[in-house]
């Protein structure tokens, strides 16, 4: 296994891109990074693209040939990966893995969706779609009220509070306002939140991620070969995936996200590293209630103490450990299949230190924590400082 | 565009259905937070035609109030133009039934107008071009709707009945139009296809692409062509699909709020499309004085903007209030219903279930 490193990032602006068409969002993304390695396309090996649903959002499948001919670079070997709205990070993954397996040099991972060309409640069911049809979604389960389920338990079992979850908006709404590429760069407060329209008991509208376009694209090599392209490096020290059951009601423990813990537990393991030794992590927050489960299961805190530990402020930007310094899925937006991209853009930005005013003060390790529907998948890269 | 010859209003009245339905009302429905919605639209209520009432009778009424203002003789018009979205026929003109109720002369050209929410004000453009082309002296130009929201859908909390007509001349002008001009573009914002009951729409698609791009390109390019600057205008008057949409544009392109407060009718009566800008218009000239500067842009989806620059003449002082109701009195006089009389009145529900 060689090392990897990220040598370029690109991404679009987040948010409603109504004069975008989702291979034009693919396409920016991807050059962008490749300027930023310094790249000019004839010398990518191989394409991954993370995209959840386009064959339900623009009724386009096979996207990563269509990506790769209209950036310019037709007969590139492009293959999309889906595993819901993880799409992004497996992505990342499999093209980690190409350049540490020694198979390819340079690899673009890109991720793209287009998901305000259908209506509002399309989508939603869209994304309701990642849950398990057949025991879940037919019964009248939509993505949210899963999701409102687990977070009463974890009221119920650990003394969460509205004000806590509240709190991971505010938070998060706080961070997007340093980020010029979010789909919300505004603060919020508390009582805004709290006071939004309900969505799934006790989940509002302020509690759950929007439905976004955008795109993100990195641009990975081996390690050794790093230094001698254009773009400052970041190297991926570790990844972990994991699994759980698909449907929610299988699962022995629903406030904790069991993919996650193997994933981290995987990715902690390869790379010799604690939870401690993490400086900010990008999570997947497509409900308040994820984040919180997030950081209890990734080890940055105990399990039940999410909640506390954000009112606390211990998640804030430069705190105990900065949590979604982007603003996350909650503010900066959630292209679905490509959220995990754009989580890996953050952290190369943060870990060169080029962040602005949401830089984390010197950080070493990034990590990242992309998870598919209700957890049924998880996947974390670990990200390290270039020395 | 500028007209080469002097061209405005000679008369003009409008006529909103007096029943009315509030947000909640349809909310508690639907197990939705109507008043909050509401609050967010900016719409107490809406107006509800009764099952009498269409386009055609919506129109006469405007018509035959604004001939009144106007003193024209019936026999006198020679153009009817009437735009909406609702006609009740999807083919035989509106315009025909409405001139025949007028008691118009045969002598006539007339046709129906289809441009979503924008046909009364693309009525207005055609009659101008034809009056000051020489082509007719007196022309009626309509703007009608009972406009249809599918049960439970966003739309059914605004969409609303109404409409205005005007009178369109060379001499004795209430009003003078000094300047016109049009931004359309291919914008599928909001459709209702052959044979469908209802429309159906892009939801938050309809705001910044649709209604803000047009309203805003067309105004500024108003104003550009006239050399003005929104500070210059008395009135304005923008199509109000909801209260936020117009105010929001109206603060960006820096027009105040007590500029569109006089014409902005749908935190009442709801969004009665076509009727919207005739109407809205029509509260204005109610207020006006002799001299004010009234600027209009409609908006229609699918997708365009006409923008009007207005100047009101000393005619304005001599206006018919007696025996023709002002807009504010019309809205004045209602009655509200509850969602089950709106259902049969709107034909939802049915007697014997036909």
């Amino acid at each position: 296994m060689r090392d990897v490193a990220i040598i370029g990032v690109g991404e679009t602006q987040i948010g409603e891109l109504w004069n975008k068409s989702l291979r034009e969002i693919g396409i920016e993304a991807g050059l962008k990074a490749l300027k930023d390695a310094g790249l000019e396309g004839d010398e990518v090996e191989k394409l991954y693209v993370g995209n959840m649903s386009a064959g339900k959002l623009i009724d386009q499948e096979h996207i990563a040939p269509l990506i790769a001919d209209y950036a310019g670079i037709s007969g590139v070997p492009s293959t999309r990966i889906e595993s819901g709205s993880a799409s992004g990070g497996m992505a990342l993954a499999e093209g980690y893995k190409a350049v540490a397996s020694g198979m390819e040099d340079i690899v673009v991972v890109g991720g793209a969706e287009k998901m305000t060309d259908v209506g509002e409640q399309e989508a939603k069911e869209i994304l309701s779609s990642t849950n398990d049809q057949e025991w879940e979604t037919v019964f009248g389960a939509t993505f949210e009220s899963l999701y409102a389920m687990i977070a009463r338990y974890h009221m119920e079992k650990y003394g969460t509070t509205k004000d806590q979850l509240a709190q991971v908006a505010v938070k998060n709404h706080a961070n997007a306002a340093k980020n010029p590429n979010a789909q919300y760069p505004r603060e919020t407060t508390k009582d805004f939140v709290k006071n939004a329209p309900m969505v799934a008991d006790p989940l509002g509208m302020f509690d759950c991620a929007p439905i976004s376009d955008g795109g993100a694209a990195v641009v990975l090599c081996p390690a050794e070969q790093a230094e001698s392209f254009e773009g400052d490096p970041v190297e991926i020290v570790s990844i972990g995936q994991g699994g759980d059951y698909m449907a929610v009601h299988e699962r022995k423990d629903i406030c904790t996200m069991k993919s996650t813990k193997h994933a981290a537990k995987k990715a902690y393991q390869r790379s010799k590293l604690d939870p401690e030794d993490i400086d900010f992590a990008e999570v997947h927050d497509n409900y308040t209630i994820t984040e919180i489960m997030a950081i209890e299961d990734l080890g940055f805190f105990e399990k039940g103490q999410g909640g506390p530990a954000t009112e606390k402020g211990k998640t804030e930007l430069n705190s105990e450990i900065s949590i979604n310094t982007s603003g996350g899925l909650k503010a900066k937006g959630r292209p679905v299949g490509a959220v995990g991209l754009n989580q890996a853009v953050e952290a190369v930005i943060q870990l060169r230190g080029e962040a602005g005013e949401r830089q984390v003060d010197d950080p070493e390790y990034g990590l990242l924590h992309n998870i598919g529907g209700t957890g049924a998948s998880a996947i974390v890269h670990i990200l390290r400082r270039w020395s | 565009m500028k007209t080469k010859e002097e061209v405005g209003i000679k008369g003009y009245a409008g006529y909103v259905p007096r029943y009315r339905i509030t947000p909640k009302e349809i909310g508690d429905v639907w197990g939705k937070d109507g008043e909050s919605m509401g609050k967010g639209l900016r719409i107490e209520s809406k107006s509800v035609p009764s099952p009498d009432e269409d386009v055609v009778t919506i129109s006469t009424q405007s018509a035959k109030w604004a001939m009144q203002r106007a003193d024209v003789d019936s026999q006198d018009i020679e153009a009817i133009y009437v735009g909406s979205e609702s006609h009740p026929y999807a083919v035989k003109p509106t315009a025909t039934i409405v001139a025949a109720s007028l008691a118009a002369s045969p002598d006539l050209t007339a046709a129906d107008y289809e441009f979503a929410c924008k046909a009364g004000t693309a009525a207005f453009q055609t009659c101008m071009g034809m009056v000051a082309s020489g082509m007719i002296d007196n022309g009626i130009a309509i703007g009608a709707d009972t406009s249809q929201g599918a049960p439970g859908d966003a739309l059914e909390y605004s969409a609303a009945a109404g409409g205005a007509a005007y009178i369109i001349g060379s001499d004795d002008l209430l009003a003078k139009f000094r300047h016109t001009c049009s931004y359309t573009t291919d914008t599928p914002d909001f459709w209702r296809r052959e044979g469908e009951k209802y429309p159906q729409h892009g939801g938050r698609f309809t705001g910044k692409p649709a209604y803000f791009k047009h309203v805003t390109n067309c105004t500024n390019k108003l104003l550009d062509e006239t050399g003005r600057e929104p500070e210059d205008y008395d009135y304005a008057v923008f199509h109000q699909p909801n209260g936020k949409f117009p105010m929001k544009a109206a603060k960006r392109m820096g027009f105040s709020k007590e500029q569109i407060e006089p014409g902005l009718l749908v935190p009442k009566i709801g969004n009665t499309y076509s009727g919207a800008v005739p109407l809205g218009l029509a509260a204005t000239l109610d207020h006006a004085e002799p001299g004010d500067e009234i600027l209009v842009t409609s908006y229609g989806s699918g997708a365009g903007s006409d923008s009007f620059d207005i100047e009101v003449t000393e005619n304005i002082v001599k206006i018919d209030d007696e025996n023709v109701p002002r807009i504010e009195e019309i809205i004045a006089d209602n009655e509200f219903i509850s969602y089950s009389v709106y259902a049969k009145y709107r034909e939802k529900i049915s007697e014997g279930g036909a």
